[in-house]
């Protein structure tokens, strides 16, 4: 929390420095994201697969593993879950609905099971597989959007597909996505399954101390695996609700780089799958709010991202917060700081 | 740097390496009591003690890794004072250390001049470098391929090239630290060779062992340390195996001593006397598992396991133990006792022999597997095994049972289960900490080794396997867990106890098995057996001599 105001606050001094308005731009931003029903519907469209990509590095997190392929997990889910939500006509919505963001889960799921297969069998770092594994999945995600899956109607030469049929589609009611109450459900079952299940006593052992999790008689290899398998099936659903639920198709180089949101989003929640929910309505309110500030006062969107980036190194680097914070803190506050100085991981 | 063939020629100083009265405490330990030694050209001085004798402190001074608290460092007649080992390598002194400081994928060449590179315009003269190596290695007889990566050679010739990295700074001593620890047989005998060979060219050898059988075989004078003094000043020409062993293990000057003579008793006068089982009938006859009529718990035939380099750490090891007897395993530590450990819970793959449990087949069987068939399991290493430092006392005090019930139940945990079983453990073994949901980090480490201890005896077990199982901890919980160790026995649970401490398996066992490099060389009456004859046992006189 310290780290985001940080963050604001700099971003503050930059704005102000260009001699724009800090309040009229601050308010214009909020209001663009939360002023009205539809600023709402963005903000939480645009949380959606925020949400999705964080969990998906959150919970790999958990079992010590830095997922950083949530790019590819997203694109294949997303391109998987359009082709589905295309191609199979005339069945009913209960049905056509489930199946299409099942393929989109199970194509993600898949995705992220190479890199953890890998790291389990050959000790293959996931980190280097899973960002390889992104491009594989671009240029394949590309190829089925400008090849066989490509909408011909037309003189469509566009590389996307055709619209996904009614019955695939993510319904949305008033300003409240469907997608996004799934994020929600996804993000209360991640803290079920890692504190509430045994699989989570699972995983978070392997994360925290790997011997003595083999100790415990846990297989360490299925561990990693299956993870990296859940972190895939997580983004892979966050790519198939954007493509069901957002844009109604899949449509190539429209997701790139909100899979890498997620990690920022990670990041920010300290991998703790509820805080990703309001780390993912942060984000994605100062993306939905952005062009309106720009209309409104100005500044230039890119602020944004600086803003971002500000507070993801307040996050990283939390012995520049301590600092910081300690010029203005009561020094007999020693909880405080310990949480900040906690750091990320371990 | 130039001139280094030629140093070790030159005219000899009278003593090459000495320290005089050298005296170091850490905190209240005294590691060093007015230790002094003395290294002449041309002579092998072995250090020989048991662990925590003060061997390592001893030369750690003596290469400025240390600064004395007392006493003076002499290298080649001139009084020095160290403050770092680079003072020490420039004075000629030259260290191979225990665990190898070489950068494995980089070639042996590079290895031996890193740090001190041969240059022409500014780059390194590779060609030069692999010359003066070529020429090192071919005077002192140090055969190592100088163009292979050093992660490619075996152990043994790892170590060369540490040697030549040393005599490459025209080290004129040499203070070798259990350079044979990590070796095989054959190596070793290799080794003591070109020990031998350097000091003909005039180099002095410092060489720390607790192996008897090296110390007869390639020292010229001997230096016995226990309990940072030193205990004897001898050669070999003046003593025998059995005289060294007597000197190193000690007798009545041992602290623990006491606990010896008294038979298995607890720790000091405040430890209640836990003799039950050899009151009533001091059963005097159980120096084999076919004396008793108890059935046989652990059954090992034959099992064979490797260690971490791939070396063959247990070799063909046949042990057994039977309910309610407790059989400790005495050994020098790296003669193959953790990967015994190891393969017998299902931590190390083993690559030949059968392990029995309770009758049933647990060879190759995993840890889960292990633990399900009821074998408890004190980990040598809390820190690495026994516990999961950011869980919770509750959680660890579930760590490999969380799967059960009634801690689980269709693959939920159930928190209130496992927390009442937390806080019974808390206090039943005694476990200091505020509340079961501190993270295990914050306890002591006498306090973390009661939690795993209560842990692994919260369950019904055969078997318990105790693993150093009061290693660094105070005095009352090493007293609170002999106690519960003795229970255990006596409620029929058979316990196999591995300790590097001479005192701790004397103490506790009911049968002592002597290890020696990956075997069980002898097994012996702890209350018939004298220190010395065990002593000599782990020093590998059984083997050595043959008999």
């Amino acid at each position: 929390m310290a780290s985001v105001v940080l963050g604001l606050v700099l971003g503050a001094v930059l704005i102000a420095v260009q001699g724009h308005s800090v309040s009229s731009a601050y308010s214009a931003l909020v209001l663009g994201g939360a002023g009205d029903a539809d600023a709402l519907l963005r903000t939480l469209q645009k949380a959606t697969p925020l949400v999705f990509g964080g969990l998906a590095v959150a919970f790999a997190f958990k079992a010590g593993l830095f997922n950083i392929g949530g790019q590819g997990q997203l694109l294949v889910g997303a391109a998987f879950a359009a082709g589905v939500g295309f191609g199979l006509e005339g069945l009913p919505l209960v049905v056509h609905l489930p199946l299409a963001l099942l393929v989109g889960a199970a194509a993600g799921a898949a995705w992220g099971a190479i890199a953890g297969v890998l790291k389990a069998t050959s000790g293959a770092h996931e980190v280097i597989v899973t960002i390889m594994l992104n491009f594989v999945a671009g240029n394949l995600t590309d190829w089925l959007a400008a090849n066989p899956w490509q909408d011909r109607s037309g003189s469509n030469i566009i590389a996307r597909t055709p619209l996904v049929q009614p019955s695939a589609e993510i319904p949305t009611w008033g300003w409240l996505p469907a997608g996004f109450v799934l994020a929600v459900i996804a993000a209360f079952a991640c803290w079920f399954i890692l504190e509430r299940t045994t699989y989570g006593f699972e995983v978070r052992s392997v994360g925290a101390n790997r011997h003595a999790a083999r100790y415990a008689g846990i297989s360490v290899g299925w561990i990693m695996a299956s993870t990296m398998a859940v972190a895939g099936l997580l983004a892979g659903l966050g790519g198939a609700i954007e493509s069901l639920g957002v844009d109604g198709r899949f449509e190539a180089g429209v997701n790139v780089g909100l899979g890498f949101e997620g990690i920022t989003i990670a990041l920010l929640a300290r991998t703790n799958p509820i805080a990703v929910i309001p780390a993912g309505l942060l984000v994605g309110l100062m993306e939905a709010g952005a062009a309106k500030m720009q209309f409104e006062s100005g500044v230039a969107p890119e602020i944004i991202d600086v803003i971002q980036a500000l507070i993801l190194l307040f996050v990283a680097a939390p012995l520049i917060v301590r600092w910081l914070l300690r010029l203005r803190d009561r020094p007999d506050a020693p909880d405080r700081r310990l949480t900040l100085g906690a750091g990320w991981g371990r | 740097m130039a001139a280094s063939t030629a140093a070790v020629a030159e005219t000899q100083p009278e003593v090459l390496l000495a320290g005089h009265g050298i005296t170091k405490h850490f905190g209240s330990v005294v590691a060093n009591d007015d230790v002094s030694v003395e290294l002449r050209p041309g002579r092998i001085l072995a250090l020989l003690g048991e662990n925590g004798a003060g061997k390592s402190t001893l030369v750690n001074v003596l290469f400025g890794l240390h600064r004395p608290d007392a006493g003076q460092v002499v290298i080649a007649d001139e009084q020095v004072e160290l403050s770092s080992p680079h003072d020490a390598i420039a004075r000629g002194v030259g260290m191979v250390h225990q665990h190898f400081q070489l950068v494995p994928p980089m070639s042996v060449v590079r290895n031996i001049v890193l740090g001190a590179e041969p240059r022409k315009l500014g780059m390194i003269d590779v060609a030069q470098a692999r010359r003066r190596v070529l020429e090192l290695a071919d005077r002192f007889g140090l055969h190592v391929d100088p163009d292979a990566a050093v992660e490619d050679l075996p152990v043994g010739a790892q170590q060369r090239v540490e040697i030549l990295k040393a005599l490459y700074r025209d080290a004129r001593v040499l203070i070798a630290d259990e350079p044979t620890a990590v070796l095989t047989p054959q190596e070793t005998d290799h080794l003591l060779d070109v020990l031998r060979g350097l000091t003909d060219q005039g180099v002095g050898i410092v060489f720390i062992t607790h192996k008897l059988r090296e110390v007869m075989a390639a020292a010229d004078d001997i230096v016995v340390l226990r309990e940072g003094k030193v205990v004897g000043t001898t050669t070999p020409a003046e003593t025998s195996e059995a005289a060294l062993a007597e000197l190193m293990v000690g007798r009545a000057v041992d602290l623990h001593g006491d606990r010896f003579e008294s038979g298995a008793t607890g720790v000091g006068s405040a430890a209640p006397v836990e003799i039950a089982p050899d009151d009533p009938a001091p059963v005097p006859e159980t120096t084999s598992a076919e004396d008793s009529g108890q059935p046989v718990v652990l059954d090992i035939a034959g099992l064979c396991a490797d260690d971490d380099r791939g070396q063959r750490a247990v070799d063909e090891l046949t042990l057994a133990v039977r309910a309610g007897e407790i059989v400790g395993v005495a050994g020098v530590e790296g003669n193959g006792q953790r990967e015994l450990v190891e393969a017998i819970t299902g931590l190390r793959h083993a690559t030949a022999g059968n392990v029995s449990i309770s009758d049933r087949d647990a060879s190759g069987a995993r840890p889960r597997q292990v633990t399900v068939i009821g074998v408890g399991h004190i980990p040598e290493d809390r820190a690495k095994h026994g516990l999961i430092g950011s869980y919770s006392v509750a959680d660890n005090s579930v760590l490999n049972r969380y799967f059960k019930r009634p801690f689980a139940a269709g693959g939920m945990l159930r928190r209130d289960r496992i927390d009442s079983h937390a806080r019974d453990v808390v206090a039943t073994f005694d476990v200091r900490t505020p509340d079961v949901e501190s993270p295990a980090d914050s306890l002591s480490g006498g306090n973390k080794q009661k939690l795993i201890v209560g842990r692994e005896f919260s369950d019904e077990i055969d078997l318990l396997i105790a693993a150093q199982p009061t290693r660094g901890i105070d005095i009352g919980a090493i007293e609170f867990i002999w106690r519960r160790i003795r229970e255990r026995r006596d409620e029929g649970t058979a316990v196999l106890l591995v300790s590097a401490e001479l005192d701790e398996v004397l103490a506790l066992s009911d049968r002592v098995a002597v290890m020696y490099e990956g075997r069980i060389v002898a097994t012996v009456d702890p209350r018939t057996a004298t220190r010395e004859e065990i002593g000599l046992l782990m020093a590998g006189a059984a083997a050595g001599v043959g008999s």
